[in-house]
């Protein structure tokens, strides 16, 4: 079995012939981490505000939704979201709608969280001094709450979105072409898993690492 | 000015304020006082609703609200009857992403919608006021306690409140930064401001108030001079109260 290992002889010389195909991927990956992001965080932002009303009628179908989509796996809720919805919905949506559906909304759970997390975390004196002024509740968000708050949400919201990014590899069963599923097929046509798999990993690599030493660099900034 | 009557407050089964009646005319400074929990800093967030009261009626100026019955102020309308009335509380509370000026525009510019300039020449005459005419291009963290306060009262004033509430301003403060807040509240309450203060300070109470009200287990026990009171209490709580205080209160007679 050693011998096995030893003797395996790495090749890369096949894969620069895939560059359009890997080009492509990793458009696509980069296209559905934007476009979750984006989505999961209008998301966050619309239910992390209604997570701060009063009303439990409110409050409580937000915490259902958040907790479905923290305590099931990422890859259910990509096939579920998939597959059955269109059956469940009686609608025909997209196939590349169907299959961002599930991460948009995982992201949107997580989005919510740190978005209620962030404008609680301001001091009750900067809501009650605001109000003693006499704002009205939008301009004491708008003004007071929000400017301070998020500050505190952006290094969440980053780390958030560096796991976001690597949670697009689970669109490959799905089919959706990035740059994991586009590792497939090269594999299936060069019979060359080890070496089509370290470029993959290299490329999530190249493009998370400079964003993760940023997101450390903001945290350190908002502890100041 | 100010009439509260019958004003009740309770929380769950705990009524922090039994009953308070209470009238403030224009001009006057009315500092209560009372044992720690007597509900005196409730009284003075009911003016202001920063909390809602349970029952009572409270006028402010020509404003009427009856809480026992009828609809409360809510949204712009609530948000209208706090802007005349201003409020500097223990923890100063400025707010710590704006400048020394931006705290004491906030109220023009947010609140009233004033132009920039104008508002920034009511800041800056303001903060002139305090002693802080060499700050305003500083952030709040950068300052001591008691130049913080003293932003805090500029910023309450900068919306020229018909009514001003103070609710232990200097009961966070290092002892010896307490004098520079003090002397910037007697200098508001010579200039007219229609002040109700709640303290513990004595010598304050004795030297700036036209009346002291004292409190104790939710309701005012008694009221008077500031002379009378606090040299010839005549309730027993009041007498007990204070003998902690005497020292202070006739020193400097």
């Amino acid at each position: 079995m050693v011998g096995v290992l030893a003797a395996y002889s790495w090749d890369f010389s096949l894969v620069p012939n895939y560059l359009a195909f890997w080009m492509k991927g990793l458009g696509v990956t980069l296209a559905y981490s934007a476009g979750t992001i984006l989505g999961g965080m209008i998301v966050g932002v619309i239910c992390g505000m209604l997570l701060l009303s009063r009303s439990r009628w409110v409050t409580l179908p937000v915490h259902y939704y958040v907790e479905i989509f923290r305590c099931t796996p990422l890859l259910v809720q990509i096939v579920w979201f998939y597959f059955a919805l269109p059956i469940v919905l009686q609608v025909e949506l997209p196939d590349w709608f169907a299959a961002g559906l599930g991460l948009t909304l995982y992201m949107g759970a997580f989005a919510t969280e740190i978005f209620r997390g962030g404008i609680i975390s301001i001091d009750k004196g900067q809501w009650q001094a605001s109000r003693a002024l006499g704002m009205t509740w939008p301009e004491m968000m708008r003004h007071i709450i929000l400017p301070q708050a998020v500050k505190r949400m952006t290094p969440p919201f980053v780390n958030q979105s560096i796991i976001q990014l690597k949670n697009t590899s689970l669109l490959y069963v799905v089919a959706i072409p990035d740059l994991m599923y586009t590792g497939s097929i090269i594999v299936s046509d060069t019979f060359r898993p080890l070496e089509v798999y370290t470029v993959v990993a290299i490329a999530y690599f190249i493009i998370l690492y400079p964003l993760t030493l940023w997101a450390a660099r903001l945290e350190a900034r908002v502890d100041q | 000015m100010v009439q509260v009557d019958g004003l009740r407050k309770s929380y769950g089964t705990v009524e922090a304020v039994r009953g308070v009646s209470l009238e403030v005319d224009r001009g006057e400074v009315v500092v209560v006082i009372g044992p720690s929990g007597c509900g005196k800093s409730t009284l003075l967030r009911c003016l202001n609703l920063l909390e809602q009261p349970s029952a009572g009626t409270l006028r402010i100026g020509e404003r009427l609200i009856d809480f026992g019955a009828g609809s409360l102020p809510r949204g712009r309308e609530l948000a209208r009857f706090r802007a005349r009335i201003g409020m500097v509380f223990q923890q100063f509370d400025l707010f710590p992403h704006f400048t020394v000026l931006r705290n004491v525009m906030a109220g023009p510019v947010i609140v009233k919608k004033m132009a920039e300039p104008e508002a920034e020449g009511i800041a800056r005459d303001l903060l002139a006021k305090v002693g802080l005419a060499d700050f305003t291009a500083r952030y709040p963290r950068e300052l001591s306690g008691g130049q913080q306060q003293r932003v805090a009262i500029a910023r309450a004033m900068a919306m020229q409140p018909e009514l001003m509430l103070f609710d232990e301003v200097t009961s966070a403060l290092d002892p010896e930064l307490v004098g520079e807040v003090l002397d910037v509240m007697k200098q508001l309450a010579i200039e007219g401001t229609t002040m109700i203060v709640v303290t513990h300070e004595m010598a304050f109470a004795r030297d700036v108030a036209n009346r002291v009200v004292v409190m104790d287990a939710g309701q005012v026990v008694e009221q008077g001079a500031a002379e009378e009171v606090l040299l010839a209490p005549k309730n027993p709580r009041t007498a007990s109260f204070l003998s902690r205080f005497h020292s202070t209160i006739e020193r400097k007679n």
